[in-house]
């Protein structure tokens, strides 16, 4: 198992919730749309221009910056 | 009376419901945070009126966001006798969360699992009477748009507030929220014994649109080959029936009015016919034309698709200072401003919100509409008018965009941009006919009070004092169009547009009903006249200066309300005013000076 970013993740990896560094407020709202630690979070596709990424929790479909997506921790099974 | 509120997540069918429930018509769209506003309405339950209001979608009850504290208050400052929570039933997963805080404030609550519809699809099963077990509160599946499920909730409603409790003081709400990590524990036991979800979703319709629409390559092309074609279908569709309105108000007043008002003093006779009847009567046509355009936004928006013109836009926006959210804003506004301005509610930002509502003004909204395609027709040939007005529509884009980029560093902002992706829906034929409904009596109410008034002052100003010939430049209007002349000469605007102009001021609708009226005609004469005294540089430079100016008096209401602040209503009052004479300057000029 490795740590990454859920930034760095490619289209189409799957990948478990570690952490979530954010301030409260926005811990918050993440948490209600899902990403909690222990979801399965995968990666649907990343915007052109390095626009925001298109992620999947459970049955929702949610779409988040780069900046974001930085600050959330997942641990992937080694590469 | 008792007191019911509808508290869920944003875009979970809440509107859907409580227009269900009570008959009205509150706006609804597949789109997280569409309803702003705290909306009530009166409902019969078991022979007994309760209020049922609709809150706006909220993630948790932490209030965070001015949404959710607009949430929290009205929870803190009224007693409630029932909360009807209201959950997306295939996203249960994530969103009992909100059902588990409310248990928690211990008030009186159902819980409605609505898209029951959507949740077979995705093979989700849910056991309602254990869940409701196990939460001790009543749970019934429904869907608000269909219909399905409807009565059984609506039962569970009115047994609920007939053996209720009394209403728990609001002052005893202010309890703090368990930790979140008591709730997601409570949430992991219930979702266990009550919910299947089957591991991996199956590969749905909404997923493969999204592969196409979403495409890194296609997706951007593809949105303005989408857009575009709308607005061809519009025109299509509605120039026949916009030519069939003006005919037969044509025809009323031919065989009706003129017999009727005949014996009528001249100058009352030319006020009621040529000033109120032609007016009003102009701006009606276009009631075809706005509907159509309406209920092809009402489809847009509950597709689902405007979340994925934000997600293609996003990175751009993030380049203007602005987020996904805004350009999402900016096309609502081509309905109408007003509630694009109020839907920026939802984010937290206030720099966000400020620069977001700077720029939506610039949208082409309905009613500017009317102008230009009343112009185009008059001046441009078939074939040109549809890009004319295409082109319209990208300067549109463009003031917004410049002005963006312009005032990005005095209103910065590092706003965090998370937005859900719902799955892409159909309206049903009832909610487009809804909204159509209510874009009419809109434009009713919009035409009792700006239009008539608008379009009697108009004809005063054009024909006193009476000594003078009707709209030369011995009147009053002539007088102001002279005084204003040094301004706008040099832009190509008359003293017929000019009074136009003013009028448009107070709203855009009265713009086409005020040229009838300084003209004297209407239908296919007031074209004519207008297309021999104006060339079609002119009438261009004219449309700029009216879709960049201010919209309409209350988009500046709007502004000052939603800002609370006096020199940011100013500063966008005077920018665009100041950026609409500079760029019909620089056409006009420009297009003269190439000898046109």
């Amino acid at each position: 198992m490795t740590t990454v970013n859920l930034e760095t993740l490619k289209a189409g990896e799957t990948a478990t919730i570690a952490a979530v560094h954010t301030d409260r407020a926005l811990s918050y709202r993440l948490a209600a749309l899902g990403f909690r630690i222990g979801k399965r979070v995968e990666v649907i596709r990343h915007g052109r221009f390095s626009g925001p990424l298109h992620v999947r929790i459970g049955a929702t479909d949610i779409m988040l910056r780069k900046e974001e997506a930085q600050k959330i921790e997942v641990q992937t099974p080694a590469r | 009376m008792k007191h019911i509120a509808l508290v869920g997540m944003p875009n979970t069918g809440k509107s859907t419901f409580f227009n269900r429930a009570t008959g009205a018509s509150a706006r609804v769209g597949n789109w997280p945070g569409i309803t702003v506003d705290l909306l009530g309405a009166k409902l019969l339950l078991a022979g007994e009126m309760v209020e049922l209001v609709d809150l706006p979608g909220i993630y948790d009850l932490h209030g965070f966001s001015d949404d959710e504290q607009v949430v929290r208050h009205f929870m803190e400052k009224n007693p409630l006798d029932l909360v009807v929570i209201i959950l997306n039933a295939s996203q249960i997963e994530r969103q009992l969360s909100l059902a588990l805080q409310i248990k928690q404030l211990c008030l009186p609550a159902v819980l409605l699992l609505n898209m029951a519809d959507e949740t077979k699809k995705f093979g989700i099963s849910i056991d309602a009477e254990k869940m409701s077990a196990s939460l001790g509160m009543p749970v019934v599946m429904l869907s608000a748009k269909y219909g399905n499920g409807y009565q059984g909730a609506l039962q569970i409603i009115t047994q609920a507030i007939q053996n209720g409790t009394p209403p728990i003081p609001p002052e005893k709400l202010q309890v703090l929220l368990a930790t979140d990590d008591q709730i997601e524990t409570d949430m992991e036991a219930v979702l266990k014994q009550t919910v299947q979800v089957p591991i991996q979703l199956s590969d749905n319709l909404t997923t493969r649109l999204d592969r196409l629409m979403l495409h890194p390559w296609l997706g951007l092309p593809l949105f303005f080959l989408i857009m575009y074609l709308l607005f061809q279908a519009i025109f299509l569709l509605g120039k026949p029936l916009q030519d069939g309105v003006g005919w037969l108000l044509e025809a009323f007043k031919q065989g009706a009015l003129e017999p009727l008002l005949g014996a009528l003093p001249a100058a009352l006779h030319g006020l009621l016919i040529e000033g109120i009847y032609n007016g009003v009567g102009t701006v009606a046509t276009f009631v075809p034309i706005i509907v159509l355009f309406f209920l092809f936004m009402a489809l847009v928006e509950d597709s689902g698709y405007l979340s994925r013109a934000a997600f293609l836009m996003d990175a751009l926006m993030a380049k203007l200072g602005l987020d996904g959210r805004s350009f999402v804003m900016i096309l609502l506004g081509f309905g109408c401003n007003v509630p694009a301005l109020m839907g920026t509610r939802v984010m937290r930002s206030r720099s966000l919100r400020l620069l977001t509502m700077l720029v939506i003004p610039f949208s082409l909204c309905s009613a500017r509409l009317q102008v230009f395609v009343f112009i185009t027709a008059a001046i441009f040939s078939p074939k040109a008018a549809p890009l004319v007005l295409f082109s319209l529509y990208l300067f549109s884009f463009a003031a917004a965009f410049i002005t963006a980029l312009l005032f990005k560093n005095r209103f910065q902002n590092n706003e965090p941009f998370i937005l859900e992706l719902p799955p892409y829906r159909f309206p049903t034929l009832r909610q487009m006919v809804l909204r159509g409904w209510h874009e009419v009596r809109h434009f009713l109410s919009r035409a009792s009070k700006f239009i008539i008034a608008g379009v009697v002052l108009v004809w005063l100003l054009t024909h006193f004092p009476q000594n003078v010939a009707p709209g030369s430049i011995g009147t009053w209007a002539g007088m102001i169009g002279h005084f204003m002349e040094p301004v706008l000469a040099p832009i190509g605007i008359d003293q017929h547009l000019a009074i136009a102009l003013i009028f448009g001021f107070v709203a855009k609708e009265i713009v086409v009903g005020s040229l009838a009226v300084i003209y004297g005609l209407e239908g296919s004469a007031l074209t004519g006249m207008m297309a021999q005294q104006l060339d079609w540089v002119q009438a261009y430079s004219f449309m700029l200066f009216t879709l960049i100016y201010t919209p309409c008096l209350s988009t500046i209401a709007t502004i000052r309300s939603e800002s609370k602040s006096l020199p940011y209503t100013l500063l966008a009052v005077a920018f665009p005013l100041g950026l609409a004479w500079l760029v019909s300057f620089a056409f006009y000029q420009a297009a003269r000076a190439l000898g046109y």
